[in-house]
C-alpha cells in the first residue's frame, strides 16, 4: 500500500429521492498525496455527506470519486473501506472487544499473523500516547474520553493506510482536551502524511487543521477550496467572508509564528557601555529605542534619546521590557501582548532567552498584506511544544 | 379426557399418621423419593428441550427479521398470538394433530417460548449502539461479519436475559404437559394433590429445577460478556 493517496472529487453529486435539492452538487476537487482536506460548513451542507461517499458508506448518485486514479465504484465496499481509515466524532468503539481487540479489527479482517498485530496493537498506543500495558486489556467503559478518542484514531490508522476519513473526530471533547488532541494529531501527521478529509463545522479547527479547506453551503455547493490563508485573505463570497467571520485578520495571524516573519534588527546596549556609542547606534536603529541586554543577551529594558546622560549607559532610565515575545509564538498571542502592554515594540527571544529582532505593530501589519503563499498550513504550521 | 382424570384419581396409600392426615413427611419422602426421578427427568427433557428448539427457531427469525424489517410485525404477532391460546387448550387441541405423548407436549412448550426469546433477541439487536454499527462498516465488515462480530455480541444480555425468562417460564408450563400425555413433574403432582409431601417433593423439584438452570444460564452469561463487568 502506497504511504498516502492522492483523492479527487470529479462532479460527485449525491441525490435522494423525493429530495429536490441535492445533497451533495457536483464537487469537484483534489487532495494532494499527504495533505489534511478538511470540509467545513453549516449542518445541512452535505459535509459528512461528501466525506462518507469516498468510501461508500454513501452511494454516488452522479460524477465519480477517484483513489488515485482508480474509482471507487470500481471497488468492493468492504475491501476499499479496510483500506481507508474511518474515525467518527462517536468514535463507535466496540464496548465488548477490549481497546487491543478494537484497534486489531482491520488487520484481523485482513488475515495478519497474531504476532504481527499484538505489535501493531503496541505500536499504535504508543503512538498515541498510551501506555500499551496499562491500556491494551482495557474495555472502551474504563477509559476516558480523551483515551477513547486517541484509540479510535489508533484503531483508524491500524493498518498504515493511504487515506483517512475523519468526521469530526474531535467534536465531543472538552475545548483544552479538543486543543491537545488536535495538537497531538497535527505531531503524528507530521510523521505520518497521510491523505486526510476531516469533516468539522468549527471554522477555527479547520483553519488550524487544513492544508486545503472546502468551504460548502447549504445545497451541497463548494463555496472555495483554498488555503487558510488564502481563504482569509480572499473570501471568494459574501458566504465565505461571514462563515470565516469578522475576525479574518487575526485568524489569519493565528496561522503564522513570529519566526516566520521579518523581525526589525534590535539595536541592543549593555549597561556600562559608553553613551557615544550608543548614540550612534540610536541613530542607526529602525525604533527610537535602544534595548538594554544582560550579558547573555537577554533583555532588560527599554532605553530612550532622555535616558541617554552622563559617560556611560545606566540603568536608571530604562523602562520595563514587556512585552518578550518569544519566537514559536503565534502572530495573534504576539499581537494581544503588544496590545496588553499598551506597547508598539516588543523583544523577541529565542530558547535560550537571547534577543534575537524586535517585533511591531507595523511589522504585524505588513505581515497581514504578504500573499497567502507565504503562510504555512495544516501540520507544516504547527510547532510542537518542548 | 376420562384417561386423563383417572390420571388425576387420589392414591391410597398406607402408613403412619403423617400420612393419613395428608401431613409433610420426611419418611415418607426419604422412602418414596425415587418414583420422582423419572418425572423429574422427563421434566428436564421437555424444558432443555423445548427451550433449546424454541431457541434456534425465535433467534433465526430475529436475525431475519433484523435486516428484513418488514417481517417483524408479522413475526411478532405471530409469536404473541400462540402465546395468547391458554396452554391446556394448546395441549388439548394439538391432540388430534400430534397424538398423545411427548411430541405435542414439545410442540406445545416451544411454542410458548418464542415470543420471550423472539421480542428479547430483537430489542438487543435493536439497541447496538449506532456509532458501533456504523464504525464496523466504515472499517469494511461484511454485514455476516457485523451481525457476528459486532451486534449479537452486544446484544447478548437481552438475549441471554429472554432466555433466562423462556427457561423459567418452560419448567412451570411443563408441569402442564401431562394433559397431552408428556409426563413430567405435573403428573405427580396432580395424582395426589391433597397430600402435602408429595406437593413439596414434585413443586419443589420443579422449583429448583428453574432456579439451578436460571443460575446456569446466568454463569453462562456471565463467562460470554466479560465486558459487563468491567464496565462497572
Amino acid at each position: 500500500m502506497p504511504e498516502a493517496a492522492t483523492l479527487e472529487f470529479r462532479r460527485a453529486t449525491k441525490r435522494y429521492p423525493g429530495q429536490e435539492e441535492p445533497a451533495v452538487n457536483e464537487l469537484s476537487l483534489t487532495v494532494p498525496a499527504g495533505e489534511i482536506c478538511v470540509l467545513v460548513g453549516p449542518s445541512g451542507c452535505g459535509k459528512t455527506t461528501a466525506m462518507r461517499m469516498v468510501n461508500r458508506m454513501i452511494d454516488i448518485s452522479d460524477g465519480d470519486i477517484l483513489l488515485d486514479d482508480r474509482s471507487v465504484t470500481d471497488r468492493e465496499p468492504a475491501e476499499l473501506r479496510r483500506e481507508i481509515g474511518y474515525a467518527i466524532q462517536q468514535i463507535g468503539l466496540f464496548p465488548h472487544l477490549t481497546v487491543g481487540d478494537n484497534i486489531a479489527t482491520v488487520p484481523r479482517l485482513l488475515g495478519w499473523e497474531k504476532e504481527r498485530i499484538a505489535e501493531r496493537v503496541d505500536e499504535l498506543l504508543k503512538l498515541v500516547s498510551l501506555d500499551p500495558g496499562e491500556t491494551r486489556d482495557r474495555y472502551p467503559a474504563q477509559l476516558s474520553g480523551g483515551q477513547r478518542q486517541r484509540i479510535g484514531v489508533a484503531r483508524a490508522l491500524a493498518v498504515d493506510p493511504p487515506l483517512m476519513l475523519m468526521d469530526e473526530p474531535f467534536g465531543a471533547i472538552d475545548p483544552i482536551n479538543r486543543e491537545s488532541l488536535q495538537n497531538e494529531f497535527l505531531r503524528l501527521q507530521q510523521a505520518l502524511r497521510k491523505t486526510i478529509v476531516f469533516v468539522t463545522h468549527d471554522i477555527d479547527e479547520a483553519i488550524k487543521m487544513g492544508d486545503r479547506i472546502a468551504i460548502l453551503k447549504q445545497g451541497g455547493h463548494l463555496a472555495q477550496f483554498a488555503t487558510p490563508a488564502e481563504l482569509l485573505m480572499y473570501p471568494a463570497d459574501k458566504f465565505v467572508e461571514d462563515f470565516v467571520g469578522a475576525d479574518r485578520a487575526l485568524k489569519r495571524l493565528a496561522l503564522q509564528r513570529v519566526r516566520d516573519i521579518d523581525l526589525w534588527t534590535a539595536a541592543t546596549v549593555r549597561v556600562g557601555e559608553p553613551v557615544a556609542e550608543a548614540r550612534a547606534k540610536l541613530d542607526d536603529a529602525d525604533i527610537d529605542y535602544l534595548l538594554v541586554v544582560d550579558e547573555d543577551g537577554r533583555p532588560r529594558g527599554w532605553l530612550s534619546e532622555r535616558g541617554l546622560s552622563g559617560e556611560r549607559v545606566t540603568e536608571e532610565f530604562r523602562s520595563k521590557a514587556q512585552p518578550v515575545v518569544e519566537m514559536d509564538d503565534v502572530l495573534r498571542d504576539a499581537l494581544s501582548d503588544l496590545l496588553e502592554s499598551e506597547t508598539r515594540y516588543g523583544a523577541v527571544v529565542d530558547d535560550g532567552g537571547r534577543v534575537q529582532g524586535i517585533l511591531s505593530l507595523e511589522v504585524i501589519s505588513h505581515v497581514l498584506q504578504a500573499p497567502p503563499e507565504d503562510v504555512p498550513h495544516g501540520a507544516d504550521a504547527f510547532v510542537p511544544e518542548d | 379426557m376420562l384417561q386423563v382424570i383417572a390420571q388425576i384419581q387420589t392414591r391410597n396409600r398406607t402408613g403412619g399418621t403423617c400420612e393419613a392426615n395428608n401431613g409433610f413427611c420426611p419418611d415418607w419422602i426419604a422412602d418414596n423419593y425415587d418414583r420422582y426421578i423419572d418425572p423429574f427427568l422427563q421434566h428436564v427433557f421437555l424444558t432443555v428441550v423445548s427451550v433449546s428448539i424454541g431457541f434456534a427457531i425465535a433467534f433465526g427469525l430475529a436475525l431475519l427479521a433484523h435486516r428484513k424489517r418488514w417481517l417483524l410485525p408479522a413475526f411478532s404477532g405471530a409469536s404473541e398470538v400462540l402465546y395468547a391460546i391458554p396452554s391446556v387448550a394448546l395441549f388439548l387441541l394439538l391432540l388430534p394433530v400430534t397424538g398423545r405423548g411427548t411430541l405435542t407436549g414439545l410442540v406445545a412448550l416451544v411454542s410458548y417460548t418464542l415470543i420471550f426469546i423472539f421480542v428479547n433477541v430483537t430489542t438487543g439487536l435493536d439497541g447496538v449502539p449506532e456509532d458501533s454499527v456504523d464504525a464496523a462498516r466504515g472499517m469494511g465488515l461484511t454485514e455476516r461479519q457485523l451481525l457476528w462480530r459486532v451486534e449479537v455480541p452486544l446484544a447478548l444480555p437481552e438475549i441471554f436475559a429472554g432466555l433466562r425468562i423462556a427457561t423459567t417460564t418452560t419448567v412451570g408450563l411443563a408441569a402442564l404437559a401431562f394433559f397431552a400425555g408428556a409426563g413430567g413433574l405435573g403428573e405427580e403432582i396432580t395424582r395426589d394433590k391433597g397430600f402435602q409431601s408429595n406437593i413439596a417433593v414434585a413443586g419443589g423439584l420443579a422449583v429448583l429445577l428453574a432456579l439451578v438452570l436460571d443460575l446456569l444460564i446466568l454463569f453462562v452469561q456471565r463467562l460470554m460478556t466479560p465486558w459487563r463487568r468491567a464496565a462497572a
